[in-house]
């Protein structure tokens, strides 16, 4: 038991612990607020008439605010565990993400106003705010993964603080793009999917055709990714470093770039190559069963979401955010955490809330299950 | 060297998003434990009347809150965005209660807050209630970490120095969640919260009253926000003067500066209630003095010193040349790490370190700063004195005015005798504002008389910048400005709307044209 408690609680551990609980913070907001990004993203399409569009925002209304939490938990979580990951990724994405946060914040105002006021252009106003509070989001996170796996341009001086080169010019390159759609066709495929369990009838069957056309996109897209990837781009391999357990430095080690190198861990483990197969066989699943058994398609939309972004992860191990100028300075699960202490303080936060959070989630969406409907909507009061 | 233009608007940035932010967030503490309270008593009495006020106080409520989470998600980010060395120098201390508040609090009351709106015919009495209970722990909750955090950029304990990591490391959790600045900052400032929703409740509940609408509604509203009202503005001058006896011993220089004290007074020091202050010449002009006051709050004492401007600027110059001292020494254990000497001349000067950096902005190499650049930093020290003695003048005056209109309301209140009271319900509405008043002057007391430090005594401001251009700021701020000022516009209008709209009411009232005081009266 103690040597269990020792193996857990030894920094290597905790750093590879952490890079895991990034990743479910990742996946669970993916998952969660990425069926409201998908839903926003539709609005429009879906929904041509008021009380068409009113069901769609209430589908997502009541538990949209819980779920875009797992995004700023993420930030919050990173800047606890990884805070040079916080410090390097946000200020160097500075445009992007500021134009993520605008979009953002059309949301909460966007749910809550839109139907106060009976006005049509008030409405269609706060329609396309909540369309953009989808489409931008979904679309730059994906443009951002994209070139975190080309490198991103930047590099620490002698006091490690961290300057970049290039702006959002540099970011929209044809593989961050191709990203871009990857993401962007995921998120509108969980929206879809979700639409699937909270709609009937003509919005239902919408939603069914957009789910088609959203898996079929993300399928050929992640595809032409992975080639690129494969064979397109340079990967980048740790060849020397100071330890798994040394201090976070992140200037003491060697790099080098190489092609195909984000292939060398699923070469080593071939067992991994099950993880972009599921993601693939979640969109086919999610297709095929969304229409009889909605709930099945929905968990199989959330297996392709999930190992989309495993895959990623999986490929850069141990980095998390190379430096196409300076390749020595890129940032890996080994010299980008915060202290032992903190890492273990955090690990136990963790432990403790994020299952009470899993809990309370479930309990709020099993008291709301089932559809929203054209009647419920046409005459409450109590609806967005 | 980061553009001193950049630091600039960097600031800007910040304050202006974060009291954006604060001008939502002290409603949505104060009104999601006032729902709690109505809720409670709707439930105990069965009466439909509290579960009326409960939905109608909600819907101002959820209005406020859109706009609190829109502008609160930009905090949570902006840390790494515009204060990326600050983020890596001090975010493994600082960033650890901004995770814990998302796993522990915002989490909790943002996945419950879409329930206490839609969840009415789909939960019991009991369970709805508890929901509404658990927004307002949420709420709570999320104010005391978001205070740890921002209490430990007041006073930095619990962390030291890595040489290795260049940067700051969490030596002690317990010493971080116990900073005493923090806690009493945390009660300060959600008791503030409180007193501003008792403000907002008792001014419209004041305004139904005066136009003869809701009677029955208004005056149970208005008792509740009474009560509600005088405790906690009682609460928060208390804990306010429990802060100014923190900052005595932890914040030396901002006490001095609130209070334009240039020089060490001979014990008891007193209170300057009003004077003209002289930045140029360190003196105040004019100055209406209450003897001893100062004293007794800031040491609880009359034979403790407090020490003044003049003399804290000497002391600056005695931290600077340690400071340098100990940045010299770090460059060698950097270039060295066997290097014995090095590292305990480190270890010496460690706590003056900042004091380094601060001189940094004159004397790019820090070691070779000369005699003036070294005074020039030392006067860097000091912060704004004279709007940080006008905001705290404006903040206690704003705290002490609401105190009487707290009082005067529960007297009324207990007499049966507000509805008589034209001008009480007069002074009510136009009370309304003066919380966020309070608020906002408070929070620039805290943040800018920590100046020229984002993290005391450790991390000055200007270093604390990201390698920004001045176009990405120019950008940031101004989408940031535009988009919150259009949404700041939309949410008073939907405010003041439904505000006036008044609760569904089930009885029939005087209605809105007839403002008449004896139809109240009969009602």
């Amino acid at each position: 038991m103690t040597e269990l408690l020792a193996f857990l609680m030894s920094y290597e551990t905790l750093r590879f612990i952490w890079w895991l609980f990034l990743g479910v913070l990742l996946i669970g907001f993916a998952i969660m607020d990425g069926f409201d990004l998908g839903v926003g993203a539709l609005l429009p399409w879906v929904a041509r008439t008021d009380d068409e569009r009113r069901v769609l925002i209430n589908a997502i209304g009541p538990t949209w605010e819980g779920n875009q939490v797992w995004f700023i938990l993420g930030g919050g979580a990173i800047f606890a565990a990884y805070p040079l990951i916080y410090s390097a990724a946000f200020s160097g994405f500075f445009v992007a993400l500021i134009l993520v946060l605008f979009a953002l914040i059309l949301r909460p105002v966007g749910f809550d106003y839109r139907s106060k006021l009976p006005h049509p252009q008030w409405r269609s106003m706060w329609d396309w705010g909540l369309f953009i509070g989808g489409f931008v989001p979904a679309l730059v996170f994906g443009v951002a993964f994209g070139n975190l796996l080309q490198g991103v341009p930047f590099y620490f001086d002698d006091s490690l603080r961290v300057h970049y080169e290039g702006g959002l010019p540099g970011l929209l390159n044809p593989f961050g793009l191709l990203a871009g759609v990857v993401s962007l066709s995921m998120l509108v495929m969980q929206g879809a999917a979700f639409l699937l369990l909270k709609t009937v009838g003509h919005l239902r069957e919408r939603a069914h055709r957009a789910l088609g056309v959203a898996a079929l996109v993300f399928a050929l897209s992640f595809a032409g990714a992975g080639l690129w990837v494969g064979f397109g781009i340079d990967g980048y391999v740790l060849t020397a470093f100071a330890g798994t357990e040394a201090a976070s430095n992140p200037v003491a080690k060697e790099v080098v770039r190489q092609t195909g190198a984000w292939f060398a861990n699923f070469k080593a483990t071939p067992v991994l190559w099950l993880v972009p197969l599921l993601a693939f066989t979640g969109a086919f699943g999610a297709w095929w069963l969304a229409a009889r058994r909605p709930g099945v398609g929905f968990i199989a939309s959330s297996v392709a979401v999930a190992c989309t972004i495993l895959t990623a992860g999986i490929a850069m191990f141990p980095f998390m955010m190379p430096s196409s100028l300076e390749p020595a300075h890129s940032l890996t699960v080994w010299d980008a955490t915060s202290s032992l202490l903190t890492l273990r303080w955090m690990f136990w936060m963790t432990v403790l809330f994020l299952p009470l959070i899993l809990f309370y989630t479930s309990w709020v969406f099993s008291v709301l299950r089932g559809p929203v409907t054209l009647e419920q909507v046409s005459d409450s009061h109590e609806h967005y | 060297m980061p553009d001193p233009l950049v630091v600039d608007l960097s600031r800007l940035q910040f304050a202006a998003t974060a009291m954006y932010h604060f001008l939502f967030v002290p409603l949505t503490l104060g009104l999601s434990l006032m729902l709690a309270i109505m809720e409670s008593v709707y439930v105990m009495t069965g009466k439909e009347i509290y579960k009326q006020m409960t939905k109608f106080w909600g819907k101002l409520f959820g209005i406020n809150f859109a706009l609190g989470v829109a502008t609160g998600i930009t905090m949570e980010f902006q840390f790494g965005t515009n204060w990326s060395y600050y983020s890596q120098y001090v975010g493994d201390i600082f960033g650890t209660p901004l995770a814990i508040e998302g796993l522990m609090a915002f989490f909790m009351e943002s996945t419950f807050v879409g329930l206490f709106f839609f969840g009415w015919d789909k939960l019991s009495r009991v369970k709805h209630l508890m929901v509404t209970w658990l927004v307002a722990l949420g709420s709570n909750f999320s104010a005391l970490w978001i205070l740890i955090a921002n209490g430990w950029m007041q006073y930095p304990v619990g962390a030291e120095f890595n040489p290795e990591t260049l940067r700051m490391e969490m030596s002690s959790f317990a010493e971080v969640f116990f900073n005493p600045v923090a806690q009493v900052k945390f009660v300060h400032t959600v008791s503030a919260g409180y007193a501003t929703a008792a403000c907002f409740v008792l001014g419209i509940s004041a305004w139904y009253l005066l136009k003869g609408r809701h009677i029955a509604f208004a005056q149970r509203s208005f008792a509740i926000a009474a009560a509600f009202g005088l405790a906690s503005v009682l609460s928060v001058i208390t804990l306010g003067d429990e802060s100014g006896y923190e900052i005595g011993h932890s914040q030396k220089v901002k006490l001095a500066a609130i209070e334009g004290m240039w020089e060490t007074h001979q014990p008891p020091a007193p209170f300057t209630v009003v004077g003209m202050i002289d930045s140029e010449n360190m003196k105040t002009d004019y100055a209406i003095e209450i003897p001893w006051i100062m004293g007794l709050i800031a040491t609880r004492s009359v034979d403790k010193p407090i020490t003044g401007i003049r003399d804290l600027v000497a002391e600056h110059e005695i931290k600077i040349r340690n400071g340098m001292q100990a940045y010299a020494a770090l460059q060698q254990v950097r270039a060295n790490p066997e290097d014995a000497g090095a590292r305990a001349r480190l270890m010496e000067h460690q706590a003056d370190l900042g004091y380094g950096l601060l001189v940094k902005r004159y004397a790019p190499d820090v070691v070779d700063a000369t005699d003036e650049q070294i005074a020039q930093a030392a006067r860097d020290g000091i912060p704004p004195v004279g709007p940080l003695f006008w905001a705290f003048r404006i903040m206690v005056g704003a705290g002490f005015f609401m105190l009487g209109v707290f009082v005067l309301a529960i007297i009324a209140t207990s007499r049966n005798t507000v509805l008589r009271q034209r001008w009480l319900l007069k002074l009510a509405v136009f009370t309304i504002p003066m919380p966020w008043i309070a608020s906002e002057m408070g929070w620039f007391v805290a943040e800018v008389g920590r100046q020229p430090w984002t993290v005391a005594e450790i991390l000055p401001t200007w270093i604390s910048v990201s390698s920004l251009s001045v176009g990405d700021l120019i950008f940031s701020l101004g989408g940031f400005v535009l988009l919150y000022t259009a949404l700041l516009v939309v949410e008073m209008y939907l405010m003041i709307k439904f505000a006036r709209q008044g609760p569904d009411d089930p009885t029939p009232t005087g209605g809105a044209d007839t403002p008449s005081l004896t139809s109240a009266q009969q009602a």
